[in-house]
């Protein structure tokens, strides 16, 4: 990719498969199990020895659970390879399963534009171990607010993300990860205090200007605005 | 009512063929104040877009006087409460009925913003009336058009029956200091109480 923000080239797709390639169509009477694996796996395989777990197709999309050490390499050579050209992140999320034993996932969704496939990688993090894995924000910049909603929710650690902070929740909330599997539907505390945790935050002090996209008008604001703005007050608890 | 005798009002610039009635300062501030609320919405969910349907032609809530919608709480006295709102929203919530300047009413349309409806969960809260005073309540998942209409009238009717000389009305309600809540925490407990199916769903799998 091109560091020059002036130079725009479109992404075309399926730009990458030839002027024969079959037309695009909805697959018809795909199976649950089995199938025809996504040919990149092999590429990985063949790229990166003894990092492929395990692969499967389900419903006609592949899943590679790929080791956890090698994730970030893999990721970065199936977006820069330009036999993969995998240009696109479309979500990064987690699973934890009702058996507290099995392992949380961490699931990123590629898909290759130019070639016109989609891929899921799985990174399996054991329980009792730490919940870190690499950020991609380094390769695909979208990755920013998805490894937060991640982090908001789950508590994973994106390792070099800028500005891993929660993102649904706020900032300093207090009760755990909601959308893990020992977390109370309700919350941790009582209503009364989730109430008032929530009303002692204040609505305004707690972007930075940045965040405001008012750093060019930053002069004209009122003095108290400014003065919380400048020494970066985050009020609330 | 006292006995004293009324000073004689000094009619000689009306014509004797002038229409004139006498009426309560009540009666009439009020006649004013509730045909002409300024509603101002605050749609954080779908009950919103059935408020939109109030608001558009076929229901028309300027039949209702309130042919102007505020966008701003700063020119409004009717605060509509339209959707769920999330314990994130919460203080922005306070903040906008705090920016209303008196007379002011709100009406929480819906079940979520009345109780938390189905949301019985960690996120949201189970009532606006925990964070400000509300004065009508409107049912339904999302209410149609007529129940607003309908909610509307009810709060019309409210208005209708102040008496100016009460001030309490028009007391703002000043939460307590510490806690930012202005009812005691064991009140908000209870009314946040689960019911019904969601008795059950305490925790989620464990
Ligand atoms: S009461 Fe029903 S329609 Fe209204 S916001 Fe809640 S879920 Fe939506």
């Amino acid at each position: 990719m091109s560091s020059d923000s002036t130079s725009f080239s479109p992404v075309i797709a399926g730009s990458a498969l030839g002027s024969n390639a079959a037309a695009p169509a909805t697959p018809k009477n795909v199976a649950h199990r089995g199938g025809a694996l996504n040919p990149t796996v092999d590429a990985i395989r063949a790229q990166f020895a003894g990092a492929v777990l395990r692969a499967d197709v389900v419903w006609g999309e592949t899943t590679v659970v790929v080791d956890r050490a090698r994730v970030h390499d893999v990721i970065r050579w199936l977006h820069d390879d330009p036999s993969q050209a995998y240009n696109y992140l479309s979500d990064v999320t987690a699973v934890e399963f009702r058996d507290l034993e099995q392992p949380i996932e961490v699931v990123w969704h590629l898909r290759s534009l130019p070639y016109r496939r989609f891929i899921r990688l799985k990174v399996l993090i054991e329980k009792g171990t730490p919940m870190d894995v690499p950020s991609v924000w380094d390769i695909y910049k979208g990755a920013d607010w998805l490894e937060r909603e991640c982090y908001d929710m789950f508590g994973i650690t994106f390792r070099g993300h800028p500005d891993l902070r929660r993102l649904l929740m706020w900032e300093q909330y207090k009760e755990g990860y909601p959308l893990r599997k020992d977390f109370p539907l309700r919350g941790r505390f009582s209503r009364s205090e989730q109430l008032r945790q929530a009303l002692a935050a204040n609505p305004e002090a707690r972007y930075s200007k940045e965040e405001l996209s008012i750093a060019d008008a930053f002069e004209d604001l009122p003095a108290d605005m400014r003065r919380r703005l400048d020494t970066g007050e985050r009020t609330g608890e | 009512m006292g006995l004293s005798p009324r000073p004689e009002p000094n009619f000689t610039e009306l014509s004797g063929d002038e229409p004139w009635i006498t009426t309560k300062l009540d009666a009439f501030v009020n006649w004013g104040r509730k045909n002409s609320l300024w509603p101002m919405p605050f749609g954080t969910a779908c009950c919103a877009i059935e408020f939109m349907a109030a608001a558009a032609s076929k229901y028309d809530i300027a039949r209702f006087g309130m042919e102007r919608q505020a966008f701003s709480p700063r020119q409004a006295d009717l605060l509509i409460c339209a959707g769920r709102v999330p314990f994130k929203l919460a203080p922005v919530l306070r903040r906008i009925w705090q920016q209303m300047p008196q007379p002011k009413w709100c009406i929480s349309m819906g079940a979520c913003a009345s109780t938390g409806g189905m949301f019985d969960n960690y996120a949201v809260v189970q009532g606006i009336d925990s964070i400000i005073p509300v004065d009508v309540y409107v049912p339904g998942c999302p209410p149609r058009p007529e129940g607003l209409l309908y909610g509307i009238m009810m709060l019309q009717r409210k208005v209708g029956n102040e008496r100016m000389s009460d001030k309490s009305l028009r007391n703002e309600m000043e939460p307590d200091p510490s806690s930012q809540l202005y009812i005691p925490p064991s009140v908000i407990d209870e009314i946040s109480e689960p019911f019904g199916n969601s008795v059950h769903q305490t925790r989620s799998g464990l």
